[in-house]
């Protein structure tokens, strides 16, 4: 049954996700942090997704809601047209074939008692492939990745942290998977690692035709990957859109920021971003980015701004984007919280 | 007592092996350096590149299990023969360190100001002389917001970058001759990460104290340092300017590791891998560690370990083709 | 079990010997494990090393002092007891009685706690919240006083003794592995092995009880300790090993009535319970410093 291929291969729609805390008191309501709200962005068949954002912004959330590891509080997640949190035990068992991940740290990802080759059939196996059918496609998968075929053998600790990634890798592509989502999958490497594998990430979405979830919170190495860039800023889309426009035309006075101390050769204390990320536990009224923007009114404090359209496909949640990006705008913010 | 033009720290010729003798883990190989008072250094390098190891052998807070050679003198004082006592009184005061990681470095039992106030009076026992002001003084110093409602909070209440805040305020609060800072912003988030810096430099411009920064992240040694010192598996392959190695880098690895980093060129993002690994620092091969790697490298490179060559004003090199006036 | 034999990770126990080689920790600490090595021979070698039965009693050589002091002989190498029995013989016998007992207490208890603490980490809600209650329970008790009240209600005798002990060991091994299993479920490669399908019961036996190995080993060496006392100490009161059979703490009670005109009746016995604990404990910690953090990959 071949795809649908007007479909998008992800869709999100209004993702939602609060955890509950453990209630610290006998009585009264339990608090809840709200990891991501209103979470919506579409993904084509093949192409990169990049989504940026700090600590607290909720794109682990939503990488973890796509892999199943996290159900919505809200809202719906819907691959290949379908919702996957509608799923029978063997549609979903099915859905785990389709969508493979590779996460930050290197160093955890593998089980440190299983050999490579373990390692790398054991998604298959899960699956129901027989294990020499499994172990057949170890050397195809080690040469994919770049890997020697002796590592097959060798325990993770022998591997350095850029074969480590490989090795995550190879392993993601075993089952022929048709997405992959990556959450950081280079920023704990060193630099010229970053670059090999960022290359090889690169090569297999033009071989094998995979579409990626890429987060990342470095914006050049989001935007070497990326086709669309969505950026997140705790908890909320505040941009959206093509990655070009996105990187170097930016609406969102957040992502302007962050553009501007991605610039690298901005000399220290040219582009400052005060404050700190607000308490979870009590955010801020109106826009969530107004205790740090320097743009920020009454307007800001009073209305959550919507994902309104800024350009050709290009979305941000700013009530004052025309005038920010026309220079009019007075820098009157940013407006601090009340105790 | 240093008279203003002599060095603050002199590094030569420093060896530290870790092992079995036999077959010993050359972590730092004959490592010359030299800083002013008042200078802010950088040290790039990736894993294995021996930069971390360095900074422990000068701050001597390396295992028991290291063998260090060679001479480390710090405002005329030979730090490696110090007793610990010694050793002890000069970190409280005149040398000073920030660590990576802001989460597991500060006591969760204890509330900052207790933990500031402990290090304040610790300084001012050992005879440093102690900026005015206690412990809020001191996190309004590092442009902390609301000093005197976090002197009372814990840090578990504290965001990254906060405890990092923290952390070199108290790594400041006596004004060290000397701050060494090991990868003081990779655990923080962009945004964070050049208030910290800031904080380094305004170290330097407020008290005149030199700053080490030791890091992988070249955009921050661009930004913050004077000099640079690049090095790769345990030697130094290249120092000068900041500006003038990042402008015309002569060492192949450092033009590579420029080159690696992702830039925008038109439309498009580009960046150059290098290819192959980093060689095993117990089985490192004759002659230059990265001629495997290297897009230009000659015969020589592969038999014979290059030697120190001056290719501009304060700009040292050690590489044949560099020293042979070689392009890239 | 959907493990088979063939989906284990190949050489957990080899991974497990050779990390400990390699680790930092040094070299395991000779004497203690030689001491635990004489003890493991002379409880599985029994009466085939003794020199005599150890229940037999001599009358024409009552209380003779050991071999070197003045009195002594070199027949009886740590002299007799107040029947003629000999004193070595006796104390490789209890040797035999009290690690076989703690050896099984400790496999049994640990095999049970385990299973119970795995359950509870990995299923959580209702079923930790109720194994944990009952962990808790047990707990509570005092040991020695659980173990006497058991006694009052099974009686004693070998079988039963392990059983006493049995029930007042589990609970720590299920404490400890609930709270492993707890923070092993949060690690990235779990969570890629539910990414990569992997069913509930395969995670758990395949990802997450190796890496609580190490963590479990250790408390088994510890406990062996642990056990030798409890027998010990039961046997002491008179509601542990009974005679003829013969076990350390036995003959400690046994012997206190000869204490002031024997001192080795009682010497040897004690001397042997805290070697034999003392060389397990140091055995558990030289094991403890090889794994961890270094262990922690």
């Amino acid at each position: 049954m071949s795809p649908d291929t007007s479909l998008p291969m992800v869709e999100a729609v209004g993702l939602t996700k609060t955890f509950a805390l453990p209630a610290t008191a006998l009585f009264g309501k339990p608090r809840s942090v709200t990891a991501a709200v209103d979470v919506s962005f579409r993904i084509p068949r093949g192409r990169t997704f990049g989504l940026v954002g700090e600590s607290g912004s909720g794109k682990s959330t939503v990488a973890k809601m796509l892999l199943k590891l996290e159900a919505p509080s809200a809202g719906r997640l819907l691959v290949e047209g379908k919702d996957i949190f509608a799923q029978t035990p063997a549609e979903e068992l099915a859905y785990r074939r389709k969508v493979q991940a590779v996460f930050q740290d290197p160093y955890g990802s593998l089980s440190p008692r299983m050999r490579a080759d373990r390692i790398i059939t054991e998604p298959l196996r899960a699956h129901g492939v027989s294990r020499r059918e499994a172990e057949d496609r170890v050397p195809d998968l080690l040469r994919l990745v770049g890997l020697p075929p002796e590592s097959a053998r060798k325990y993770p600790h022998e591997f350095s942290g850029g074969q480590r990634q490989r090795l995550a890798i190879a392993r993601a592509l075993s089952v022929d998977p048709q997405l992959l989502v990556l959450d950081e999958p280079v920023s704990a490497l060193d630099v010229s690692v970053r670059a090999q594998v960022l290359t090889l990430l690169r090569e297999m979405q033009q071989r094998l035709g995979l579409t990626y979830l890429f987060i990342g919170h470095d914006l050049a190495v989001v935007r070497y990957l990326s086709d669309t860039v969505g950026v997140m800023y705790f908890g909320r889309m505040v941009e959206l859109g093509p990655a070009r426009l996105v990187l170097r035309h930016p609406a969102h006075p957040y992502t302007r920021r962050l553009v501007a101390l991605a610039a690298g050769d901005a000399p220290l204390g040219a582009v400052r971003m005060q404050g700190e990320l607000p308490n979870p536990l009590s955010p801020p009224s109106g826009c969530l980015f107004r205790t740090r923007c320097p743009y920020a009114d009454a307007t800001c404090a009073a209305r959550l701004p919507e994902m309104r359209p800024v350009g050709p496909d290009h979305l941000a949640a700013c009530h004052h984007h025309e005038a920010v990006a026309a220079g009019t705008k007075a820098e009157t913010g940013p407006l601090l919280q009340e105790a | 007592m240093t008279l203003p033009n002599e060095p603050l720290l002199v590094v030569r010729g420093l060896n530290i092996e870790f092992g079995p003798p036999e077959r010993p883990v050359r972590a730092v190989a004959d490592a010359d350096l030299t800083l002013a008072p008042g200078e802010i250094l950088g040290i790039a390098g990736e894993s294995g590149s021996g930069k971390t190891t360095l900074c422990s052998a000068i701050m001597r807070t390396l295992p028991r299990s290291a063998r260090v050679s060679g001479r480390v003198e710090f405002a005329g004082k030979e730090l490696l023969s110090l007793s610990e006592r010694e050793m002890a009184r000069l970190r409280g005061r005149d040398l000073s360190m920030v660590l990576q990681n802001p989460m597991t470095s500060l006591d969760p039992l204890y509330t900052i100001g207790n933990q500031l106030e402990e290090v304040l009076r610790e300084r001012r026992r050992g005879g440093a002389e102690v900026r005015p002001g206690g412990a809020v003084e001191v996190l309004r110093r590092v442009h902390l917001t609301a000093p005197e409602l976090r002197v009372r909070q814990y840090p578990h209440q504290l965001s990254g970058g906060m405890r990092q805040r923290v952390l070199v305020g108290m790594a400041t609060a006596a004004a060290p001759r000397l701050l060494i800072a090991d990868e003081p912003t990779t655990a923080l988030d962009a945004s964070i990460q050049d208030e910290i810096l800031i904080l380094f430099r305004e170290l330097r411009d407020t008290a005149g104290s030199a700053v080490v920064i030791v890091t992988h992240d070249l955009s921050a040694i661009r930004r913050l340092s004077d000099r640079v010192i690049i090095m790769y598996a345990g030697r130094i392959v290249e120092e000068g300017p900041t500006a003038e190695v990042f402008r015309a880098p002569r060492h192949p690895y450092t033009r590579a590791l420029l080159g690696s980093l992702p830039r925008i060129e038109d439309e498009e993002v580009v960046l150059q891998p290098i290819p192959g690994q980093v060689p095993d620092l117990a089985r490192l091969p004759p002659g230059c560690a990265f001629a495997a790697r290297c897009p230009v490298a000659l015969d020589a490179c592969r038999t014979e370990r290059p030697q120190e060559s001056t290719v501009g004003e304060r700009h040292r090199v050690f590489c044949w083709q560099a020293a042979a006036g070689g392009a890239a | 079990m959907s493990a088979t034999a063939e989906e284990r990770p190949a050489g957990a126990g080899g991974l497990l010997g050779a990390r400990l080689w390699r680790s930092g920790a040094g070299r395991p600490p000779l004497l203690a494990t030689a001491i635990c090595l004489l003890m493991v021979v002379a409880a599985l070698g029994g009466g085939a090393i003794a020199p005599y039965v150890p229940d037999e009693a001599d009358f024409t050589a009552i209380l003779v002092p050991p071999a070197w002091a003045e009195g002594g002989s070199l027949a009886h190498l740590l002299g007799t007891d107040q029947l003629g029995r000999d004193m070595l013989s006796r104390l490789i016998a209890g040797a035999r009685i009290s690690l076989l007992t703690a050896g099984a207490a400790v496999l049994a208890g640990g095999t049970i706690g385990v299973t119970l603490g795995l359950a509870a980490g990995y299923l959580g809600g209702v079923v930790e919240a109720v194994i944990m209650r009952i962990v808790d329970a047990f707990l509570a008790l005092p040991f020695i006083l659980m173990a006497l009240a058991f006694v009052a209600a099974l009686g004693t005798g070998v079988g039963n003794i392990i059983l006493v002990m049995v029930l007042t060991n589990w609970a720590r091994y299920a404490r400890l592995v609930r709270s492993e299993v707890v923070s092993i479920k949060k690690r990235d490669f779990v969570l890629l092995a539910r990414v990569a399908g992997l069913r509930p019961r395969q995670i758990a036996l395949r990802h997450i009880l190796p890496n609580a190995l190490t963590s479990i080993l250790v408390l088994a060496v510890l406990d062996v300790g642990r056990a030798i006392i409890l027998e010990s100490s039961l046997s002491f009161l008179g509601v542990g090993i009974q005679p003829p059979d013969v076990s350390w703490g036995l003959a400690l009670a046994e012997g206190r009535t000869y204490m002031t005109v024997a001192w080795w009746l009682t010497v040897w016995p004690g001397l042997a319970i805290v070697l034999a604990v003392m060389s397990f404990n140091a055995l558990g910690d030289w094991m403890k410093a090889g794994f961890d953090p270094r262990g922690r990959l």
